[in-house]
């Protein structure tokens, strides 16, 4: 069992609202345990209380109901100076009238370590951020990356049990956030300080987060790994959210294990994985399936293979239905798009559904490519259909 | 005009310019933008054309207030060396008493409506009660109320409070620099705290937030972050408050006492004879020092304005 570094029991958040009556209900039962050590973000879009989640933790908020836990201790009366946790602001909010280096010895000082100690400590940590030569400018003399890492320094040197970061690199360009991204992750992994890690950049949470909470509307729909996420989203916001995924409708018609039998409309019927063990034939649902999972070929050409050898598109998909976890229909393409890495072809399925498809582009081969109207059979893994519970 | 994109539609027809209608427009164009010249010309003829007069003629030679007779620097050299001509009245002694009360009524009465201002800001820009938006509001008043109405209601206010202290101590207080300053700060404390707070709404909140989070308590906070950063807007605030109650006549009209008599009071008292060129010379003496406060109060608002 892993140690939780800070807990959320039912946390609730109501602001009030100009109107007497009403609040707004920010966040809305909240319930996270984050381990020792590990890199969590609170993934979601804006406005969903990723923020306000975090100033709670902090202690610049009071939660309405609910309990917070830092390392077991109950955190409700504990003002933020007292509390083990420091935090990089969205907007940095380094002090304008102080050094960069007063800036990260400001926390020392607080502290009561003696001017000569705190000197020599913030100094380490500016080297650590590598921005030791700019110890003696001022924040608004620095560009927006060394301003980050300024903050950054500035709460590391006071070695908290936990960090917590609010879109850190949020208003920065996409060059510098990347390569951010990735000095941030690798700094984390040095210090084993636990990280919490706000942003609506579902990317930025993949690549750098062990763990990933993802909010909508005050709520946490699911946590998990980037991977569990990404494969097994919980719901239908998840799924949308995080990374592209087709959406079709349809009626159960029968639940075997481990495969239920959607029927998206009268000529098509597909096996689909489902994690709601209450699911009865007869319910609607949602299925989704990752554009990158679905593969295509040729209903009119030949399949050609790497050693030379051809199959009829016919023969072919005999060979393919002889495994009883696929999903294969036939459609049309209606629009391709050339996107670099793939293409991103939409097929027509059915009566009236239609799916994205992403295929990985092998040079410019006639088989991978496909035309608007080409007819084309489509399979995947039973499994990367999920049904959808909401 | 019809807009069709078919090629044989477009002909140079479509394109029709109307001359005369052109030529109006143009009138009209010029017409505004000689409007718009205007505009400020006369906005500041008006404001500073009868100052631009006191100002020339306090350095007129001549004993007339409307013919200019040469330069001369008599009238400044006359106010400081006791010789004004026919008015008994005057003389150089009274005049730098008088000088001395303004500038002791101003100090006093400035550090205290700066603290307390600076206190009201804080308080409005940081608190939440109930009654805030009220008090906020209050805070224009004395600023938007005529001048008169405060002397007179400070007079009464004064008069029935010592009344009130005489039937309790048997003793009657008197108007003098207790009253004259006690209204000082009164009207101070507004133009004050609307300056402090005008800074602190400039002021990033999550500051204060980053200061507590680095485990600074709200003493802390404010003397390192808070008070460091709003203290352009204090300072200028006081030169304003400074400036105004140097300036002030009517309010401390009301409230002066025998033996308080500030300058502005005091050129009054000159007027009540006659306007004389040393007087001209005075309130030009008046006008540098105050332009200088404000102007100073302003370039520190300016220039920290960009640094939060
Ligand atoms: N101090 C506040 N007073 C009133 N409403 C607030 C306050 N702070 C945040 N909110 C509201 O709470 C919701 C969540 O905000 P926030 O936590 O900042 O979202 P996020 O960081 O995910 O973008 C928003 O609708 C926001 O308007
Ligand atoms: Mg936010």
């Amino acid at each position: 069992m892993r140690q939780v570094d800070v807990e959320l029991r039912n946390v609730v958040k109501a602001f009030p609202t100009r109107h007497e009556s009403g609040q707004l209900v920010a966040v809305d039962n909240v319930s996270l345990e984050i381990y020792r050590g590990e890199f969590f973000a609170l993934l979601g879009p804006s406005g969903c209380g990723k923020t306000t989640t975090l100033r709670m933790i902090a202690g610049f908020e009071d939660a309405t109901s609910g309990e917070i836990l830092i390392r077991g201790q109950a955190v409700q009366n504990v003002p933020p100076f007292h509390r083990p946790v420091n935090t990089v602001f969205q907007d940095y909010a380094l002090f304008p009238h102080m050094t960069v280096l007063e800036n990260v010895m400001f926390g020392l000082e607080m502290e009561g370590v003696s001017k000569k100690e705190a000197r020599k400590r913030a100094q380490e940590a500016l080297e650590m951020v590598r921005l030791h030569q700019a110890e003696d400018r001022r924040p608004r003399q620095l560009s927006g990356g060394q301003q980050q890492r300024v903050a950054l320094a500035r709460a590391l040197v006071k070695k908290p049990a936990v960090l917590l970061l609010d879109e850190p690199l949020g208003a920065l360009d996409l060059k510098l956030r990347k390569a951010l991204q990735y000095e941030l992750a690798a700094l984390q992994e040095t210090l084993g300080i636990t990280f919490i890690y706000v942003t609506h950049d579902q990317e930025e949470a993949m690549t750098m987060a062990d763990r990933i909470a993802v909010m909508n509307a005050g709520r946490v729909l699911q946590v998990g790994t980037p991977e569990e996420i990404y494969e097994t989203p919980a719901t239908e916001f998840v799924a949308d959210f995080i990374g592209e995924t087709n959406f079709l409708r349809g009626d159960i018609l029968e639940v075997n294990n481990p495969f239920a039998q959607v029927c998206l409309d009268e000529t098509l019927t597909i096996k689909a994985a489902f994690n709601d063990q209450a699911l009865t034939s007869g319910s609607r649902v949602t299925v989704a399936i990752r554009p990158e999972k679905v593969n295509l070929f040729s209903a009119t050409g030949p399949v050609k293979y790497a050693d030379g050898t051809n199959e009829s598109p016919e023969e072919h998909r005999e060979l393919l239905l002889r495994d009883p976890d696929i999903n294969l229909v036939r459609g049309r393409v209606l629009r391709a798009n050339y996107i670099g890495t793939d293409t991103r072809y939409v097929v027509s399925i059915g009566q009236n559904q239609q799916l994205v498809a992403r295929v990985q582009n092998y040079g410019l081969r006639s088989d991978t490519t496909f035309h608007i109207d080409q007819e084309v059979y489509i399979f995947w893994d039973a499994e990367h259909s999920r049904v959808l519970t909401e | 005009m019809a807009r069709t994109l078919s090629p044989s539609r477009i002909t140079t027809e479509t394109i029709h310019y109307d001359a005369n209608r052109i030529r109006r427009d143009m009138a009209v164009r010029k017409i505004g933008k000689i409007g718009l010249l205007l505009n400020p010309i006369f906005t500041y003829f008006f404001l500073w054309a009868p100052i631009l007069l006191l100002v020339i003629f306090s350095f007129n030679d001549s004993r007339s207030v409307s013919t200019w007779r040469g330069f001369t620097l008599r009238w400044y050299n006359n106010i400081f060396n006791d010789i004004v001509g026919t008015e008994a009245r005057f003389s150089t002694g009274l005049m730098l008493n008088a000088l001395g009360n303004s500038l002791f009524v101003g100090i006093i009465a400035t550090i205290i409506a700066t603290i307390i201002g600076t206190a009201v800001a804080l308080s409005l820009a940081r608190g939440n009660y109930p009654g805030k938006r009220f008090v906020d509001s209050l805070l224009y008043l004395p600023v938007v109320i005529p001048e008169i109405t405060q002397g007179v209601s400070l007079l009464i206010f004064f008069n029935v409070l010592f009344d009130f202290m005489s039937t309790v101590t048997g003793q009657r207080a008197q108007f003098g620099f207790g009253t004259i300053i006690i209204a000082h700060v009164a009207f101070n404390i507004s133009y004050v705290a609307i300056v402090v707070r005008a800074r602190l709404a400039d002021m990033n909140p999550r500051l204060e937030e980053a200061a507590r989070d680095l485990g600074a308590n709200e003493w802390q906070t404010f003397w390192r972050i808070t008070f460091p950063l709003i203290l352009p807007g204090v300072i200028s605030g006081a030169l304003l408050a400074f400036t105004l109650s140097l300036d002030d006549f009517v309010i401390t009209f009301f409230t002066s006492g025998v033996g308080t008599t500030t300058l502005p009071v005091f050129v009054y008292g000159l007027l009540k004879l006659s306007v004389t060129p040393e007087i001209n010379a005075i309130s030009t003496l008046i006008l540098v020092v105050s332009t200088v406060l404000i102007g100073i109060s302003m370039l520190i608002q300016g220039r920290n304005a960009t640094r939060l």
